[in-house]
């Protein structure tokens, strides 16, 4: 079946090098260092980045961080949470812009 | 959820099993990753551990049961082979260690017996306990009691400290009950500071995932138990499920076969390798056949050598022997490393 997103193809993420090898070295390097431990433990880590996951909508990133969030022992209750905590900054990112629609309104009516 | 055997499945011959692992899917040999670090033929170090699977019987029939063990299984093992391993430990004061498994051990008719026996050898005796047996029947009430008079450890499977995730893995309603039965088990002393009474409870996934890191997990095991249900326990053992039996019929049902695989694969740990329990621990079936492992025994991958019978015990060829490896053993070494005894690094 031809798709654009196909799961297998998350397991060649790291390939991306073949095309450019100095900046995917950089840049995986970098994403190693963001999710090591830090002031914000790797446990943590991987919750925020389920979150933003959802937020962007990535199917691999989905995929990943679901996995990995069990791995790193949280309960579906709090994956769940994480998933809101996206939907609404999500929603509330819209909505607040209707200010800026009410603005208009006012500068645009009697 | 019935057994496998029951279900006349196709994995209940160990054959399949090994014939299915064995099958060509690309994945690097376990023999070829251990040659990679050095560690290969894979001897033992010593035996400390004497594993004993006394029966396959048991009271419930959890989804990813190594054994397979379920209220059908019949296989128990007889006060006659119990007699020749009490010979056995008896003559090798290095064995530290008796560790009693199933199947349900309580629910082999000389299980009494056998622990009374094995306390008067002073030896450290562990019962994986399954909890819920402490209430399945009136007379197994008495078990916390007795396990504080012969000073046995206990170390119990709790894959969780939800219902959800339990009860998804062991059966509906375990979760309770297995509250109920830790909470007796402290009642006599277990898990308390300074009782040397020692509680040890068990973590495995409850799906096609790794265990998370076992002091972390811990931790919240601790907080959430104590503040739920001001349950104490000592340590919890991080487990990860091996891809056999129940648990391998259960990847390849939900597709999850290869990642599963792929996942413990690329998690392989050379420190893990080093110190897989196999190398210090033997397996005896409840026939008496001696195997590297409870895995190996449920794969019927008796033990290199000339010793493979309990009644033929042979010190000097079971620690010369080259222990039986195959793609399962990819499970202990993942990670972080998993034992009986939990992570191994
Ligand atoms: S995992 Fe333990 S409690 Fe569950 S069926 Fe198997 S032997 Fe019984
Ligand atoms: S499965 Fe058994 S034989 Fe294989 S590494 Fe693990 S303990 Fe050793």
């Amino acid at each position: 079946m031809k798709t654009y997103y196909n799961p297998e193809d998350l397991k060649k993420f790291s390939k991306i090098g073949n095309f450019q090898k100095k900046l995917a070295d950089k840049f995986f390097d970098y994403y190693g260092e963001v999710f090591a431990e830090g002031e914000l433990s790797a446990r943590e880590k991987s919750l925020i980045a389920l979150a933003v996951a959802h937020a962007i909508q990535c199917p691999y990133c989905i995929d990943a961080y679901t996995s990995d969030s069990l791995e790193k022992g949280w309960t579906e209750g709090q994956m769940m949470e994480a998933v809101h905590v996206a939907g609404a900054i999500r929603g509330g990112a819209s909505l607040v812009h209707g200010v800026q629609m009410m603005n208009k309104v006012n500068d645009l009516t009697m | 959820m019935k057994s496998l055997l029951a279900q006349k499945h196709k994995f209940s011959d160990s054959k399949a099993q090994i014939e299915f692992l064995e099958e060509n899917r690309g994945f690097p040999l376990f023999a070829d990753s251990l040659k990679s670090c050095g560690i290969f033929p894979l001897k033992p170090a010593g035996i400390d551990i004497f594993q004993m699977n006394i029966g396959k019987m048991c009271n419930q029939v959890c989804k990813h049961c190594h054994v397979d063990a379920g209220p059908d299984r019949k296989e128990i093992m007889t006060r006659e082979t119990m007699e020749i391993c009490l010979s056995v430990i008896r003559n090798n004061p290095e064995i530290q260690t008796v560790d009693l498994t199933g199947g349900a051990p309580e629910m082999n008719p000389e299980f009494f017996w056998f622990v009374e026996e094995v306390s008067k050898l002073n030896r450290k005796i562990i019962v994986r306990c399954n909890l819920t047996i402490i209430l399945a029947n009136k007379k197994y009430h008495i078990l916390p009691e007795f396990f504080k008079e012969h000073k046995v450890e206990v170390v119990s499977s709790l894959p969780f400290y939800n219902a959800q995730r339990t009860d998804s893995q062991r059966g509906e309603g375990v979760f309770e009950k297995s509250i109920r039965a830790i909470q007796m088990l402290n009642e006599v002393g277990y898990g308390k500071e300074n009782s040397g009474l020692m509680l040890n409870l068990v973590y495995n996934p409850a799906g096609a995932f790794l265990p998370a890191a076992q002091a972390i997990l811990e931790g919240q095991f601790k907080q959430q138990l104590s503040r739920q249900f001001g349950i104490v326990f000592n340590h919890l053992f991080t487990i990860t499920n091996m891809p056999i039996s129940r648990f391998l019929e259960y990847l390849i049902q939900t597709e999850n076969y290869e990642d599963y695989m792929d996942k413990l694969i690329s998690a392989f740990n050379p420190a893990a390798a080093t110190g897989v329990m196999c190398r210090n621990t033997l397996s005896i079936g409840w026939d008496g056949q001696i195997y590297d492992c409870d895995f190996n025994q449920m794969l019927e991958l008796n033990v290199s050598g000339a010793s493979k019978h309990i009644r033929d015990f042979d010190k000097q060829s079971l620690l010369t022997r080259e222990i039986v490896l195959n793609q399962h053993c990819f499970g202990c070494t993942a990670g972080s490393g998993s034992s009986c005894g939990g992570a191994t690094t």
